[in-house]
Protein backbone atom coordinates (compact mmCIF):
# COMPACT_ATOMS: atom_id res chain seq x y z
CA UNK A 1 0.00 0.00 0.00
CA UNK A 2 1.23 3.51 -0.92
CA UNK A 3 0.41 6.52 1.32
CA UNK A 4 0.96 9.95 0.06
CA UNK A 5 0.95 12.56 2.47
CA UNK A 6 0.96 16.47 1.05
CA UNK A 7 2.63 18.64 4.08
CA UNK A 8 3.29 22.71 3.97
CA UNK A 9 4.84 24.89 5.62
CA UNK A 10 2.96 27.43 7.60
CA UNK A 11 4.29 30.48 9.05
CA UNK A 12 5.09 29.54 13.02
CA UNK A 13 2.11 31.53 14.78
CA UNK A 14 3.88 32.04 17.86
CA UNK A 15 5.75 34.40 16.47
CA UNK A 16 4.48 38.21 15.15
CA UNK A 17 3.16 38.52 11.99
CA UNK A 18 4.38 41.58 9.80
CA UNK A 19 1.96 42.50 6.60
CA UNK A 20 4.08 43.33 3.56
CA UNK A 21 4.16 47.00 2.72
CA UNK A 22 1.58 46.85 -0.30
CA UNK A 23 -0.90 45.20 2.26
CA UNK A 24 -1.72 42.44 0.08
CA UNK A 25 -0.22 39.49 2.02
CA UNK A 26 2.17 39.07 4.65
CA UNK A 27 5.88 39.91 5.03
CA UNK A 28 7.35 36.36 5.11
CA UNK A 29 11.54 37.28 4.99
CA UNK A 30 11.68 36.87 9.06
CA UNK A 31 8.81 34.62 10.03
CA UNK A 32 10.49 30.67 10.82
CA UNK A 33 7.91 28.19 9.26
CA UNK A 34 6.95 24.91 10.90
CA UNK A 35 4.82 22.18 9.05
CA UNK A 36 1.26 22.75 9.32
CA UNK A 37 -0.20 21.43 12.53
CA UNK A 38 -2.85 19.29 10.87
CA UNK A 39 0.12 17.95 8.58
CA UNK A 40 1.48 16.61 11.70
CA UNK A 41 -1.09 14.77 12.56
CA UNK A 42 -1.63 13.61 9.33
CA UNK A 43 1.99 12.32 8.79
CA UNK A 44 1.15 10.28 12.56
CA UNK A 45 -1.63 8.43 11.28
CA UNK A 46 0.02 7.41 8.38
CA UNK A 47 3.17 6.38 10.25
CA UNK A 48 0.51 4.38 12.58
CA UNK A 49 -0.80 2.98 9.55
CA UNK A 50 2.75 1.28 8.78
CA UNK A 51 3.93 0.39 11.51
CA UNK A 52 0.48 -1.76 12.04
CA UNK A 53 0.62 -3.08 8.46
CA UNK A 54 3.26 -2.11 6.48
CA UNK A 55 2.81 0.84 4.28
CA UNK A 56 5.09 2.72 2.21
CA UNK A 57 4.91 6.66 3.10
CA UNK A 58 5.67 9.00 0.56
CA UNK A 59 6.06 12.76 2.29
CA UNK A 60 5.60 15.53 -0.49
CA UNK A 61 5.92 19.29 -0.15
CA UNK A 62 6.29 21.65 -2.64
CA UNK A 63 9.67 23.20 -3.66
CA UNK A 64 7.92 26.94 -3.30
CA UNK A 65 7.42 26.54 0.46
CA UNK A 66 10.11 27.99 2.76
CA UNK A 67 12.42 25.24 4.88
CA UNK A 68 10.74 22.74 2.98
CA UNK A 69 14.09 20.20 3.39
CA UNK A 70 13.92 20.41 7.43
CA UNK A 71 9.88 19.55 6.99
CA UNK A 72 10.72 16.80 4.42
CA UNK A 73 13.59 15.49 6.24
CA UNK A 74 12.29 15.18 9.86
CA UNK A 75 9.25 13.40 8.31
CA UNK A 76 11.92 10.55 7.06
CA UNK A 77 13.86 10.92 10.63
CA UNK A 78 10.12 10.01 12.01
CA UNK A 79 10.02 6.80 9.78
CA UNK A 80 8.64 7.92 6.47
CA UNK A 81 9.93 6.09 3.45
CA UNK A 82 10.68 8.68 0.94
CA UNK A 83 10.48 12.46 0.68
CA UNK A 84 9.71 14.23 -2.60
CA UNK A 85 9.79 18.14 -3.07
CA UNK A 86 7.44 19.38 -5.98
CA UNK A 87 8.55 21.89 -8.34
CA UNK A 88 6.71 23.88 -11.37
CA UNK A 89 5.21 26.07 -9.37
CA UNK A 90 5.11 29.85 -10.76
CA UNK A 91 8.64 31.34 -10.20
CA UNK A 92 6.56 34.77 -9.71
CA UNK A 93 6.42 34.06 -6.19
CA UNK A 94 3.54 33.33 -3.64
CA UNK A 95 -0.02 33.39 -5.40
CA UNK A 96 -2.07 33.58 -1.88
CA UNK A 97 -1.65 36.10 0.82
CA UNK A 98 1.07 33.94 2.62
CA UNK A 99 2.37 31.05 0.37
CA UNK A 100 1.07 29.29 -2.62
CA UNK A 101 -2.58 29.07 -2.44
CA UNK A 102 -4.45 25.71 -2.16
CA UNK A 103 -5.86 25.28 -5.43
CA UNK A 104 -2.12 25.77 -6.86
CA UNK A 105 -1.15 23.44 -4.53
CA UNK A 106 -3.96 21.30 -5.13
CA UNK A 107 -2.94 20.94 -8.83
CA UNK A 108 0.40 20.30 -8.41
CA UNK A 109 0.21 17.44 -6.12
CA UNK A 110 -2.49 16.50 -8.55
CA UNK A 111 -0.37 16.13 -11.67
CA UNK A 112 2.05 14.31 -9.43
CA UNK A 113 -0.54 11.92 -8.19
CA UNK A 114 -1.50 11.03 -11.74
CA UNK A 115 1.67 10.27 -12.59
CA UNK A 116 2.73 8.06 -9.14
CA UNK A 117 -1.05 7.13 -7.87
CA UNK A 118 -1.32 6.27 -4.30
CA UNK A 119 -3.83 3.97 -1.96
CA UNK A 120 -4.52 6.69 0.17
CA UNK A 121 -3.54 10.55 0.33
CA UNK A 122 -3.73 11.47 3.84
CA UNK A 123 -3.02 15.54 4.74
CA UNK A 124 -4.34 17.92 7.29
CA UNK A 125 -7.92 18.70 7.45
CA UNK A 126 -6.64 22.43 7.11
CA UNK A 127 -4.00 24.75 7.62
CA UNK A 128 -3.71 28.37 9.05
CA UNK A 129 -3.92 30.27 5.74
CA UNK A 130 -5.75 28.18 3.68
CA UNK A 131 -7.38 31.28 2.80
CA UNK A 132 -9.37 29.81 -1.14
CA UNK A 133 -9.91 26.31 0.98
CA UNK A 134 -9.00 23.18 2.18
CA UNK A 135 -6.54 20.91 0.07
CA UNK A 136 -8.20 17.45 1.03
CA UNK A 137 -11.33 17.95 -0.62
CA UNK A 138 -9.99 19.93 -3.72
CA UNK A 139 -7.03 17.68 -4.18
CA UNK A 140 -9.70 14.68 -4.22
CA UNK A 141 -12.07 16.92 -7.13
CA UNK A 142 -9.49 16.97 -9.03
CA UNK A 143 -8.52 13.83 -8.98
CA UNK A 144 -12.01 12.19 -8.66
CA UNK A 145 -11.33 10.10 -6.26
CA UNK A 146 -13.87 9.78 -2.45
CA UNK A 147 -12.53 12.18 0.31
CA UNK A 148 -13.37 12.75 3.53
CA UNK A 149 -12.39 15.48 6.35
CA UNK A 150 -11.89 15.96 9.78
CA UNK A 151 -11.09 12.21 10.46
CA UNK A 152 -9.86 11.20 14.16
CA UNK A 153 -8.72 7.73 13.31
CA UNK A 154 -7.79 5.88 9.97
CA UNK A 155 -7.88 1.50 9.52
CA UNK A 156 -7.28 -0.33 6.38
CA UNK A 157 -8.33 -3.66 5.46
CA UNK A 158 -9.93 -5.60 2.16
CA UNK A 159 -9.52 -2.52 0.00
CA UNK A 160 -10.83 -0.20 1.49
CA UNK A 161 -10.57 2.27 4.93
CA UNK A 162 -12.78 2.14 7.65
CA UNK A 163 -12.31 6.19 9.35
CA UNK A 164 -13.52 8.01 11.70
CA UNK A 165 -15.04 11.68 11.24
CA UNK A 166 -15.73 14.19 13.72
CA UNK A 167 -18.56 16.64 14.24
CA UNK A 168 -19.15 19.24 16.75
CA UNK A 169 -20.00 18.14 20.33
CA UNK A 170 -17.80 14.83 20.19
CA UNK A 171 -20.06 13.35 17.70
CA UNK A 172 -18.46 11.20 15.20
CA UNK A 173 -19.38 8.85 11.99
CA UNK A 174 -17.55 5.65 11.44
CA UNK A 175 -17.61 5.00 7.06
CA UNK A 176 -16.35 2.71 5.00
CA UNK A 177 -14.06 3.93 2.18
CA UNK A 178 -13.08 2.48 -1.05
CA UNK A 179 -9.70 2.87 -2.09
CA UNK A 180 -8.17 5.36 -3.10
CA UNK A 181 -9.32 7.84 -1.37
CA UNK A 182 -8.18 11.16 0.09
CA UNK A 183 -8.28 11.55 3.78
CA UNK A 184 -8.37 15.03 5.37
CA UNK A 185 -7.02 14.54 9.25
CA UNK A 186 -7.86 16.29 12.05
CA UNK A 187 -5.96 14.45 15.18
CA UNK A 188 -4.22 11.31 15.13
CA UNK A 189 -4.98 8.33 17.28
CA UNK A 190 -1.78 9.33 19.22
CA UNK A 191 0.54 12.70 19.37
CA UNK A 192 2.95 13.10 16.83
CA UNK A 193 6.38 11.18 17.54
CA UNK A 194 9.06 13.08 17.89
CA UNK A 195 12.11 12.91 15.86
CA UNK A 196 15.46 13.70 17.37
CA UNK A 197 17.95 15.79 16.19
CA UNK A 198 20.52 13.62 15.48
CA UNK A 199 18.26 11.75 13.44
CA UNK A 200 17.19 14.71 11.07
CA UNK A 201 20.61 14.95 10.59
CA UNK A 202 21.43 11.75 9.50
CA UNK A 203 18.43 11.89 7.20
CA UNK A 204 19.63 15.04 5.67
CA UNK A 205 23.38 13.07 5.70
CA UNK A 206 22.20 10.16 3.54
CA UNK A 207 20.55 12.62 1.46
CA UNK A 208 17.27 10.79 0.41
CA UNK A 209 15.46 14.06 -0.48
CA UNK A 210 14.17 13.51 -4.09
CA UNK A 211 13.19 16.81 -6.89
CA UNK A 212 10.65 16.36 -9.48
CA UNK A 213 8.97 18.72 -11.92
CA UNK A 214 5.84 18.17 -12.64
CA UNK A 215 3.32 20.06 -14.81
CA UNK A 216 0.70 22.71 -13.35
CA UNK A 217 -2.36 22.40 -14.45
CA UNK A 218 -4.77 25.43 -14.41
CA UNK A 219 -6.35 26.00 -11.61
CA UNK A 220 -8.85 28.49 -12.86
CA UNK A 221 -9.66 31.98 -11.02
CA UNK A 222 -9.30 32.35 -7.55
CA UNK A 223 -10.05 35.06 -5.16
CA UNK A 224 -9.16 38.72 -5.32
CA UNK A 225 -6.77 39.77 -2.11
CA UNK A 226 -8.09 42.97 -1.69
CA UNK A 227 -6.12 43.75 1.00
CA UNK A 228 -5.15 42.10 4.46
CA UNK A 229 -5.11 43.93 7.88
CA UNK A 230 -4.73 42.54 11.36
CA UNK A 231 -7.84 42.69 13.24
CA UNK A 232 -8.64 46.23 14.79
CA UNK A 233 -8.03 46.11 18.43
CA UNK A 234 -11.35 45.77 19.70
CA UNK A 235 -10.27 47.64 23.37
CA UNK A 236 -12.51 44.95 24.89
CA UNK A 237 -10.18 43.70 27.03
CA UNK A 238 -9.37 45.61 30.52
CA UNK A 239 -5.92 45.23 30.13
CA UNK A 240 -4.53 44.43 34.32
CA UNK A 241 -1.37 45.81 35.06
CA UNK A 242 0.80 45.09 38.27
CA UNK A 243 2.84 42.57 39.18
CA UNK A 244 1.71 39.22 39.10
CA UNK A 245 0.69 39.22 43.03
CA UNK A 246 -1.12 42.51 42.30
CA UNK A 247 -3.09 40.86 39.35
CA UNK A 248 -3.68 37.27 40.91
CA UNK A 249 -5.56 39.78 43.70
CA UNK A 250 -7.81 41.39 41.41
CA UNK A 251 -9.15 37.73 39.45
CA UNK A 252 -9.62 36.69 42.61
CA UNK A 253 -11.30 39.84 43.80
CA UNK A 254 -13.59 39.32 40.20
CA UNK A 255 -14.03 35.46 41.14
CA UNK A 256 -15.15 36.55 44.65
CA UNK A 257 -17.74 38.84 43.39
CA UNK A 258 -19.26 35.81 41.34
CA UNK A 259 -19.30 33.84 44.43
CA UNK A 260 -16.94 31.98 42.67
CA UNK A 261 -14.31 31.60 45.59
CA UNK A 262 -15.24 31.05 49.29
CA UNK A 263 -14.11 33.19 51.82
CA UNK B 1 -28.33 32.40 -12.91
CA UNK B 2 -29.83 33.53 -10.16
CA UNK B 3 -29.26 36.55 -7.34
CA UNK B 4 -30.77 33.88 -4.66
CA UNK B 5 -28.36 33.27 -1.89
CA UNK B 6 -28.38 29.45 -0.85
CA UNK B 7 -27.39 27.80 2.65
CA UNK B 8 -27.01 23.98 3.33
CA UNK B 9 -28.99 22.93 6.45
CA UNK B 10 -27.47 20.93 9.07
CA UNK B 11 -29.41 18.86 10.95
CA UNK B 12 -28.72 16.38 13.75
CA UNK B 13 -31.44 13.66 15.45
CA UNK B 14 -34.69 15.81 13.34
CA UNK B 15 -32.94 19.28 15.08
CA UNK B 16 -32.05 21.93 12.45
CA UNK B 17 -28.29 23.28 14.28
CA UNK B 18 -27.99 26.35 15.33
CA UNK B 19 -25.27 27.48 13.03
CA UNK B 20 -27.88 26.83 10.32
CA UNK B 21 -29.86 30.04 11.52
CA UNK B 22 -26.60 31.98 11.45
CA UNK B 23 -26.34 31.00 7.88
CA UNK B 24 -29.86 32.02 6.99
CA UNK B 25 -29.59 35.14 8.66
CA UNK B 26 -26.66 35.92 6.94
CA UNK B 27 -27.88 35.10 3.76
CA UNK B 28 -31.40 36.80 4.22
CA UNK B 29 -28.72 40.28 4.26
CA UNK B 30 -27.43 39.33 1.54
CA UNK B 31 -29.73 38.52 -0.47
CA UNK B 32 -31.56 41.97 0.10
CA UNK B 33 -28.67 43.52 -1.18
CA UNK B 34 -28.74 41.38 -4.33
CA UNK B 35 -32.29 41.85 -4.99
CA UNK B 36 -33.06 37.97 -4.43
CA UNK B 37 -34.11 35.69 -2.49
CA UNK B 38 -32.70 33.26 0.69
CA UNK B 39 -32.87 29.41 -0.18
CA UNK B 40 -32.01 26.37 1.88
CA UNK B 41 -30.60 23.39 0.70
CA UNK B 42 -32.25 20.59 2.97
CA UNK B 43 -30.85 16.89 2.37
CA UNK B 44 -32.82 13.69 2.97
CA UNK B 45 -35.47 15.37 6.07
CA UNK B 46 -37.63 17.09 4.10
CA UNK B 47 -39.71 16.69 7.11
CA UNK B 48 -37.37 19.21 8.68
CA UNK B 49 -38.80 22.11 6.81
CA UNK B 50 -41.22 23.13 8.91
CA UNK B 51 -37.95 24.21 10.84
CA UNK B 52 -36.63 27.03 8.43
CA UNK B 53 -39.12 29.42 8.97
CA UNK B 54 -36.74 32.09 8.20
CA UNK B 55 -36.11 30.76 4.72
CA UNK B 56 -37.64 31.92 1.24
CA UNK B 57 -37.24 28.63 -0.62
CA UNK B 58 -36.84 25.35 1.35
CA UNK B 59 -34.96 22.72 -1.64
CA UNK B 60 -35.64 19.28 -0.44
CA UNK B 61 -33.98 16.33 -2.28
CA UNK B 62 -35.14 12.72 -0.68
CA UNK B 63 -33.17 9.73 -0.79
CA UNK B 64 -31.89 6.62 1.89
CA UNK B 65 -27.92 7.80 1.57
CA UNK B 66 -28.77 11.21 2.80
CA UNK B 67 -30.20 10.30 5.86
CA UNK B 68 -26.91 10.72 7.95
CA UNK B 69 -24.20 13.24 7.01
CA UNK B 70 -22.33 11.07 4.26
CA UNK B 71 -19.63 13.49 2.52
CA UNK B 72 -20.26 12.16 -1.36
CA UNK B 73 -23.74 11.70 -0.55
CA UNK B 74 -23.93 15.31 0.36
CA UNK B 75 -21.77 16.42 -2.23
CA UNK B 76 -23.23 14.97 -5.26
CA UNK B 77 -27.27 15.98 -3.75
CA UNK B 78 -25.86 19.51 -3.24
CA UNK B 79 -24.40 19.62 -6.71
CA UNK B 80 -27.47 19.03 -8.37
CA UNK B 81 -29.11 21.37 -6.04
CA UNK B 82 -26.57 24.00 -7.43
CA UNK B 83 -27.22 22.90 -11.30
CA UNK B 84 -30.71 23.17 -11.01
CA UNK B 85 -31.22 26.52 -9.05
CA UNK B 86 -28.18 28.23 -9.81
CA UNK B 87 -27.72 30.20 -6.60
CA UNK B 88 -25.55 33.60 -6.95
CA UNK B 89 -23.94 32.47 -3.23
CA UNK B 90 -23.17 29.45 -1.50
CA UNK B 91 -22.62 29.80 2.55
CA UNK B 92 -21.75 26.61 4.71
CA UNK B 93 -20.40 26.23 7.91
CA UNK B 94 -16.58 26.17 8.36
CA UNK B 95 -17.32 23.26 10.51
CA UNK B 96 -17.00 19.65 9.38
CA UNK B 97 -19.54 19.27 6.59
CA UNK B 98 -18.03 23.22 4.91
CA UNK B 99 -14.51 22.04 5.49
CA UNK B 100 -15.62 18.66 4.07
CA UNK B 101 -17.40 19.80 1.10
CA UNK B 102 -16.16 23.26 0.22
CA UNK B 103 -13.36 22.88 -2.05
CA UNK B 104 -14.62 19.95 -4.03
CA UNK B 105 -17.73 21.96 -4.36
CA UNK B 106 -15.44 24.69 -5.59
CA UNK B 107 -14.03 22.87 -8.44
CA UNK B 108 -17.20 20.69 -9.28
CA UNK B 109 -19.64 23.92 -9.33
CA UNK B 110 -16.31 26.43 -10.86
CA UNK B 111 -16.90 28.66 -8.80
CA UNK B 112 -14.39 30.58 -6.44
CA UNK B 113 -14.70 29.58 -2.38
CA UNK B 114 -13.67 32.00 0.73
CA UNK B 115 -12.64 30.10 3.68
CA UNK B 116 -12.67 31.35 7.45
CA UNK B 117 -15.03 33.75 6.50
CA UNK B 118 -16.22 36.07 9.49
CA UNK B 119 -17.93 38.53 7.27
CA UNK B 120 -19.51 39.47 4.19
CA UNK B 121 -21.14 42.45 1.64
CA UNK B 122 -22.30 43.06 -1.53
CA UNK B 123 -19.79 45.78 -2.95
CA UNK B 124 -20.68 47.52 -5.96
CA UNK B 125 -22.38 43.97 -7.15
CA UNK B 126 -19.45 42.31 -6.01
CA UNK B 127 -19.28 39.92 -3.24
CA UNK B 128 -16.49 41.09 -0.46
CA UNK B 129 -15.43 38.34 2.17
CA UNK B 130 -12.93 39.18 5.32
CA UNK B 131 -11.58 35.96 6.15
CA UNK B 132 -9.77 35.33 9.45
CA UNK B 133 -6.60 33.66 9.01
CA UNK B 134 -3.12 32.46 10.45
CA UNK B 135 -5.35 31.70 14.00
CA UNK B 136 -6.99 34.87 13.21
CA UNK B 137 -3.75 37.27 13.34
CA UNK B 138 -4.71 38.48 9.92
CA UNK B 139 -7.63 39.54 8.11
CA UNK B 140 -7.92 39.42 4.21
CA UNK B 141 -10.66 41.23 2.66
CA UNK B 142 -11.03 38.86 -0.71
CA UNK B 143 -13.60 39.12 -3.61
CA UNK B 144 -15.34 36.18 -5.04
CA UNK B 145 -14.64 37.31 -8.88
CA UNK B 146 -17.44 35.35 -11.00
CA UNK B 147 -20.72 35.23 -11.47
CA UNK B 148 -20.90 32.90 -8.39
CA UNK B 149 -19.25 32.01 -5.29
CA UNK B 150 -18.97 29.85 -1.75
CA UNK B 151 -18.52 30.88 1.34
CA UNK B 152 -17.73 29.24 4.59
CA UNK B 153 -18.72 31.17 7.57
CA UNK B 154 -17.26 31.14 10.92
CA UNK B 155 -20.39 29.78 13.47
CA UNK B 156 -20.81 32.48 16.16
CA UNK B 157 -19.67 35.74 13.87
CA UNK B 158 -23.09 36.42 12.53
CA UNK B 159 -26.18 37.16 14.03
CA UNK B 160 -28.75 33.54 14.11
CA UNK B 161 -31.69 34.98 12.03
CA UNK B 162 -34.67 33.27 14.28
CA UNK B 163 -37.21 35.30 12.72
CA UNK B 164 -39.71 33.70 10.12
CA UNK B 165 -41.01 34.98 6.84
CA UNK B 166 -44.86 35.19 6.98
CA UNK B 167 -46.62 32.27 4.91
CA UNK B 168 -43.28 29.99 5.91
CA UNK B 169 -41.04 28.95 2.68
CA UNK B 170 -42.29 27.36 -0.81
CA UNK B 171 -40.88 23.72 -0.64
CA UNK B 172 -39.94 22.86 -3.49
CA UNK B 173 -38.50 19.03 -4.11
CA UNK B 174 -35.27 17.97 -6.65
CA UNK B 175 -35.04 14.60 -7.72
CA UNK B 176 -32.45 12.54 -6.42
CA UNK B 177 -29.02 12.08 -8.46
CA UNK B 178 -28.92 8.47 -9.94
CA UNK B 179 -24.91 8.77 -8.44
CA UNK B 180 -26.50 8.51 -5.35
CA UNK B 181 -26.56 4.57 -5.50
CA UNK B 182 -23.80 4.56 -6.54
CA UNK B 183 -21.33 5.86 -3.82
CA UNK B 184 -17.65 5.04 -3.07
CA UNK B 185 -18.07 5.31 1.15
CA UNK B 186 -20.73 3.88 3.24
CA UNK B 187 -21.99 4.69 6.76
CA UNK B 188 -21.02 1.82 9.23
CA UNK B 189 -22.00 3.61 12.80
CA UNK B 190 -23.01 7.23 14.26
CA UNK B 191 -20.74 7.72 17.64
CA UNK B 192 -22.38 9.40 20.85
CA UNK B 193 -19.72 12.01 22.70
CA UNK B 194 -18.04 9.99 25.41
CA UNK B 195 -19.79 9.66 28.50
CA UNK B 196 -18.42 9.45 32.08
CA UNK B 197 -15.81 11.93 32.31
CA UNK B 198 -17.17 15.85 34.02
CA UNK B 199 -19.57 17.46 32.08
CA UNK B 200 -17.31 20.97 31.20
CA UNK B 201 -20.24 22.45 29.69
CA UNK B 202 -22.44 22.50 33.43
CA UNK B 203 -19.56 23.94 34.64
CA UNK B 204 -19.60 27.66 36.46
CA UNK B 205 -16.52 28.43 36.40
CA UNK B 206 -13.44 27.29 33.95
CA UNK B 207 -9.86 27.01 34.12
CA UNK B 208 -8.79 26.50 30.57
CA UNK B 209 -5.17 26.05 29.18
CA UNK B 210 -3.98 26.45 25.65
CA UNK B 211 -0.52 26.26 23.46
CA UNK B 212 1.00 28.23 25.66
CA UNK B 213 1.20 25.43 28.49
CA UNK B 214 3.75 23.89 26.43
CA UNK B 215 4.42 20.23 28.13
CA UNK B 216 2.11 18.08 29.83
CA UNK B 217 4.15 18.43 33.12
CA UNK B 218 2.92 21.85 33.31
CA UNK B 219 -0.12 21.15 33.34
CA UNK B 220 0.15 20.41 36.92
CA UNK B 221 0.48 23.73 37.38
CA UNK B 222 -2.68 24.73 36.24
CA UNK B 223 -4.59 21.67 37.54
CA UNK B 224 -3.46 23.06 40.99
CA UNK B 225 -5.58 26.03 40.70
CA UNK B 226 -8.33 24.57 39.20
CA UNK B 227 -8.44 22.30 42.13
CA UNK B 228 -7.73 24.92 44.91
CA UNK B 229 -11.16 26.80 42.92
CA UNK B 230 -13.06 23.46 42.74
CA UNK B 231 -13.05 24.03 38.85
CA UNK B 232 -12.73 21.38 35.97
CA UNK B 233 -9.83 22.27 33.82
CA UNK B 234 -10.35 22.18 30.12
CA UNK B 235 -8.69 23.29 26.89
CA UNK B 236 -7.75 24.35 23.41
CA UNK B 237 -7.27 21.87 20.56
CA UNK B 238 -3.64 21.48 20.40
CA UNK B 239 -4.04 20.19 24.24
CA UNK B 240 -6.22 18.08 23.66
CA UNK B 241 -4.70 16.66 20.33
CA UNK B 242 -1.03 16.91 22.13
CA UNK B 243 -3.12 13.61 24.27
CA UNK B 244 -1.90 16.12 27.43
CA UNK B 245 -6.32 16.02 28.43
CA UNK B 246 -8.77 13.42 27.14
CA UNK B 247 -11.04 15.02 24.07
CA UNK B 248 -14.01 15.94 26.74
CA UNK B 249 -12.35 18.61 28.10
CA UNK B 250 -12.06 20.28 24.81
CA UNK B 251 -13.67 23.11 23.88
CA UNK B 252 -14.33 24.97 20.47
CA UNK B 253 -15.74 23.89 17.26
CA UNK B 254 -14.50 20.52 17.63
CA UNK B 255 -14.90 19.71 21.07
CA UNK B 256 -17.82 21.54 23.23
CA UNK B 257 -19.22 25.04 23.21
CA UNK B 258 -19.12 26.58 26.96
CA UNK B 259 -20.57 29.69 28.62
CA UNK B 260 -19.45 29.12 32.43
CA UNK B 261 -19.99 32.60 34.69
CA UNK B 262 -16.26 32.90 34.59
CA UNK B 263 -13.49 31.68 31.79
CA UNK B 264 -10.26 31.75 32.81
CA UNK B 265 -7.85 31.37 29.99
CA UNK B 266 -4.01 30.47 30.18
CA UNK B 267 -1.87 30.70 27.25
CA UNK B 268 -4.73 30.60 24.74
CA UNK B 269 -4.21 32.67 21.61
CA UNK B 270 -8.04 32.67 20.63
CA UNK B 271 -7.81 31.15 17.22
CA UNK B 272 -11.42 30.97 15.54
CA UNK B 273 -12.51 27.96 16.39
CA UNK B 274 -11.59 28.05 20.13
CA UNK B 275 -13.46 31.44 20.49
CA UNK B 276 -16.45 29.78 18.70
CA UNK B 277 -16.44 27.81 21.46
CA UNK B 278 -16.37 29.91 24.46
CA UNK B 279 -17.15 33.82 23.31
CA UNK B 280 -20.41 33.92 24.85
CA UNK B 281 -19.00 32.61 28.54
CA UNK B 282 -20.65 35.35 31.20
CA UNK B 283 -17.03 36.74 32.17
CA UNK B 284 -13.49 36.27 30.00
CA UNK B 285 -10.15 36.61 32.15
CA UNK B 286 -7.57 35.83 29.67
CA UNK B 287 -3.69 35.51 30.34
CA UNK B 288 -1.11 35.42 27.23
CA UNK B 289 1.92 37.09 26.37
CA UNK B 290 1.40 38.22 23.08
CA UNK B 291 -0.65 41.52 23.40
CA UNK B 292 -1.81 41.06 19.84
CA UNK B 293 -3.37 37.52 20.81
CA UNK B 294 -7.00 37.44 19.22
CA UNK B 295 -8.08 36.27 22.39
CA UNK B 296 -8.06 40.09 24.20
CA UNK B 297 -10.67 41.12 21.22
CA UNK B 298 -13.50 38.98 23.34
CA UNK B 299 -11.90 38.75 27.14
CA UNK B 300 -13.20 41.52 29.22
CA UNK B 301 -10.31 41.04 31.77
CA UNK B 302 -6.94 40.64 30.25
CA UNK B 303 -3.56 40.49 31.34
CA UNK B 304 0.21 39.96 29.66
CA UNK B 305 2.04 38.28 32.30
CA UNK B 306 3.29 35.02 31.72
CA UNK B 307 0.63 32.82 32.99
CA UNK B 308 3.84 30.36 34.72
CA UNK B 309 4.27 33.77 37.20
CA UNK B 310 0.67 34.14 37.62
CA UNK B 311 -0.61 31.14 38.31
CA UNK B 312 0.84 30.36 41.19
CA UNK B 313 0.09 33.12 42.78
CA UNK B 314 -3.47 32.79 42.01
CA UNK B 315 -3.08 29.15 43.58
CA UNK B 316 -1.79 31.18 46.78
CA UNK B 317 -4.70 34.06 46.53
CA UNK B 318 -7.53 31.36 46.43
CA UNK B 319 -5.83 29.01 49.25
CA UNK B 320 -5.63 32.45 51.41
Amino acid sequence: MRIVVPIKAVPDLVEEIDLAADETGIDREYLTFVISEWDAQALEEALLLKDAGGAEVVAVGLADDPDIDQLLYTALAKGADAAVKLTGAGAAGPSGPSGTRTADRAALLAAYLDAQPADLVITGVQAADDLDGQLPSRLAALLDLPHVSVVIGVEVGGGSATVRQEFAGGRSHELQVQMPAVIGVQSARQAPRYAPITRIRQAMNAGGLSELAVPARAAGDGLVVRRVHRPEASGKAEMMTGSAGEVAGQIVGLLRARGLVKG
Amino acid sequence: MSVNVMVLAEHTDGQVSDGTYELIGQARALAAALGGVTEVALLGRADLAGQLGPADVVVCVEHPALEEYVPEAYERALLEVLAQRSPRLLLLSNATIGLDLGAALSVHWDAPLAAYVSALEIDGGAVVATAQILGGKVLAEVELPGRRGIATLLGGAFGADLGAAGAGPEVVHVAPPAGLGALRMSLRSVVGPDGGDIDISAADLLVSVGRGIESQENLETVQELADALGAPLSASRPVVDAGWLPKSRQVGQSGLKVKPRVYLAFGISGAPEHLEGMRRSEMIIACNTDPGAPIFGVAHYGTTLDLFDLVPELVDKVRG
